[in-house]
């Protein structure tokens, strides 16, 4: 923890958000891509910090909110299956489907478990070899790894009884398709660090190149956050657009390369449907053609579920980033935490839940001017 | 020659085996012989007192002396139902005494009396039931109170954890003694009696199977003693709240909430363990939310709070007793909390259940 007060120290962040001031003269707008980072940010107040000049833009990078609908319904539809054993990370159990959630199968005694790992799921595999064990295999490139090596693992071992509901999603792609949406408004993007600690950064340069936009990798503690926001300034200002790596105590240029080999072992890329925004092409993964008798969606029969949002829910815009939480007609009205209408005010990384939880309801009384919230 | 010590009693068993299965069955719960065996080997040896010692239906205290001169009764009553029954730092049966009697002891009161009810699960050990009991018995004893009646049931299996207890507790307020939301002013101080968010942490800790460098233990402690300290230190004390499930964020909401004041705090000056903090970092979780058994939340008058501070450093469940905010007439109803980089976010009162968070 020692390690982490060094990254949340007061007068170190009024230095950067000083600097931030002294460098920025014209407006911008930065978009920080994961879920993560707009949790951390929301929660100690970073864009309070900021000039007016510089607003920030909650990315699509939450992995339990764009998690499509038909997902969650299939989920639900796998987990009441008798004899399953249902495994999932914690936050994914709130998440509304079109008609449930997770936990109110569980609740009518379907047996959902909650676990930290996907390896927690082969072991429950391994240990009820005469029930179903399905692990819900969500995230971006930084939970891929581990799934990945879940998949290998029941495979070594033998294990008939495991499979995996995929849905795993993919940065580059999303920044792609906001780059090239007609509303965008984004001027830098701040990568998400912890993508970034597998993939590397080396698929950054073509896009950066290609849209001309700052693209910083960026940490999760306040002062990553700062920094990161700083340098994706600087950038605007000189009318820079490179790769640079603000995080480099954790991220290198190729990243792990021992996890990018299991993934492109295990998985392949499949166009998918992101909650709220739509098909982006080539921006998933699938268990690859060698595993899918791991797949749950072919063990189950769940591939022709479909289903239908909320008119109300406009989570698709605020993912990316043409429409602050607070600014949704229903924010706070027909859709809260108590009764999410969308994922974004589920995931405690949403950027809705970080909003409503945060009070971003109404201005902090204390604060001064939020123009982020506003 | 020295005459040896007289034998100690106190703690004595019978030794004569209970009938048939070292386990509870449903005939435990029945009335009958076997129940009777259950309260003659489990909870009297535990529970020891002349009160109890009767076995009627019900049991008769005087408490003439403590009401005379404005005295006055508080009661309470909590069920305790946790996963698992034993856990580092205590037990349900450390929760179920303790719990009652700081629930007293938030309203100023000196817990006198307990009763405990039973309500036990088909299949438990009754090993397990008779350790849970002792350590009840332990707990009351160092807290200063009497269980005096009780009761039994026993449910099918699967129908339950092992053991659900139920504590009702009656206690004596002092006279002079008012303690309440009305009481509370823009300008006074909110304590906090030690580190926030262990008991929730040591109780997740074992349950899910996660090891930590440190071994985080609940704090469960019995804080009537160190409310009749603060309270002699300065009898005008607003208002005690222990922070139990929801943590620290739920009882300042409700406090802001019962007052229609604002209160503020300073995320700095909360005080938690690392190895804590280092826990609800890796899972995603808020330590203000975290369970606390054995803290309280205290306001108190601005220019008392540096000598009921002194008062709670001096006994042993508030030595790490810092200030952690105020109480302001801006925000009304709303916990603001100034950030470690200075700041501000509103502290909303979770939900329900915290989920660990994916990544």
């Amino acid at each position: 923890m020692k390690h982490l007060a060094e990254y949340r120290d007061a007068d170190t962040a009024r230095r950067l958000a000083a600097e931030i001031r002294r460098v920025a003269t014209r407006p911008w707008a930065l978009m920080e891509v994961c879920g993560g980072q707009t949790h951390s940010i929301i929660r100690n107040g970073v864009d309070q910090l900021l000039p007016p000049e510089v607003e920030l833009i909650h990315g699509p990078g939450c992995p339990v909110c764009v998690t499509p609908l038909e997902t969650i319904d299939r989920a639900l539809g796998i987990a009441a299956t008798p004899g399953v054993i249902f495994c999932s990370f914690g936050d994914m159990l709130r998440v509304p489907g079109s008609r449930d959630n997770l936990l109110a199968v569980k609740a009518r005694g379907a047996d959902v478990r909650v676990v930290y790992s996907p390896l927690d799921a082969v072991t429950l595999a391994r240990t009820h070899s005469d029930r179903e064990v399905v692990f819900l295999a969500i995230g971006f490139e930084t939970t891929a790894p581990a799934n990945a090596m879940a998949v290998k693992l029941a495979r070594q071992q033998g294990l008939a009884n495991f499979s995996l509901l995929v849905s795993h999603v993919l940065v580059p792609p999303a920044i792609e398709a906001i780059m090239r949406s007609p509303g965008n408004r984004v001027n830098a993007f701040l990568a998400a660090g912890h993508v970034c600690s597998v993939m590397g950064t080396w698929q950054y340069p073509p896009l950066a190149a290609r849209f001309r936009v700052p693209i910083v990798v960026t940490g999760f503690e306040p002062l990553d956050l700062l920094e990161g926001i700083r340098r994706a300034v600087v950038q605007l200002e000189a009318g820079r657009h490179d790769v640079e790596n603000a995080y480099a105590r954790v991220v290198t240029e190729l990243g792990n390369e021992a996890a990018q080999r299991v993934i492109a072992e295990v998985f392949a890329p499949v166009d998918r449907a992101w909650r709220g925004i739509g098909v982006i092409p080539a921006s998933g993964w699938r268990l690859a053609d060698a595993y899918r008798d791991f797949d749950a969606e072919l063990r189950f029969a769940v591939g022709d579920v479909t289903a239908v949002e909320s008119p109300l829910c406009r989570s698709g815009d605020v993912l990316k980033g043409t429409l602050k939480p607070n600014q949704c007609p229903a924010f706070g009205r027909e859709c809260t935490p108590r009764t999410p209408l969308g994922a974004t005010m589920v995931s405690s990384e949403g950027a809705c839940a970080a909003y409503y939880h945060a009070g971003r309801r109404v201005e902090p009384a204390t604060a001064g001017a939020t123009h982020a919230s506003s | 020659m020295p005459r040896p010590d007289p034998p100690d009693v106190s703690r004595f068993t019978c030794p004569a085996p209970l009938a048939d299965d070292p386990h509870i069955v449903l005939g435990h719960g029945g009335g009958g012989t076997l129940s009777r065996e259950l309260i003659e080997h489990v909870f009297l040896p535990a529970f020891t007192n002349p009160l109890l010692a009767g076995l009627g239906d019900s049991t008769v205290v005087d408490l003439a002396a403590d009401l005379a001169g404005g005295g006055r009764l508080v009661l309470s009553t909590d069920s305790y139902v946790v996963r698992p029954l034993f856990f580092p730092g205590g037990s349900i049966g450390d929760l179920a005494v303790n719990g009652t009697v700081n629930d007293l002891a938030m309203s100023g009161g000196r817990p006198r009396y307990l009763t405990a009810g039973f309500i036990v699960e088909e299949g438990l050990p009754i090993g397990t039931l008779a350790e849970v009991a002792a350590r009840m018995g332990r707990a009351a004893a160092a807290a200063g109170v009497m269980i005096v009646t009780g009761d039994t049931k026993v449910v099918e299996r699967g129908h339950g954890d092992g053991v659900y207890i139920n504590t009702a507790g009656v206690g004596i307020v002092p006279p002079g003694i008012t303690i309440g939301p009305e009481a509370v002013r823009p300008g006074d101080v909110v304590l906090a009696s030690g580190t926030v968010g262990d008991h929730g942490m040591a109780i997740m800790s074992v349950r899910e199977g996660l090891s930590f460098e440190a071994e985080i233990a609940s704090d469960t402690a019995p804080l009537h003693g160190l409310v009749a300290a603060m309270l002699a230190a300065c009898p005008a004390i607003r208002l005690l709240r222990d922070p139990t499930r929801g943590g620290v964020a739920t009882s300042l909401g409700e406090i802001a909430a019962a007052t229609g004041l604002g209160i503020e705090i300073d995320e700095r000056a909360v005080p938690i363990r690392p190895a804590v903090a280092a826990a609800c970092e890796i899972l995603g979780l808020d330590p203000l939310q975290v369970a606390n058994e054995g803290k309280l939340l205290a306001v108190v008058p601005g220019g008392a709070a540096a000598a009921i501070l002194a008062a709670m450093r001096g006994h042993e469940h508030g030595r790490d007793a810092v200030a952690i905010g105020r109480v302001v007439d801006g925000h009304p109803r709303r916990v603001v909390m100034r950030t470690r980089i200075g700041a501000t976010r509103i502290v909303p009162m979770p939900l329900g259940e915290q989920l660990p968070r994916i990544c």
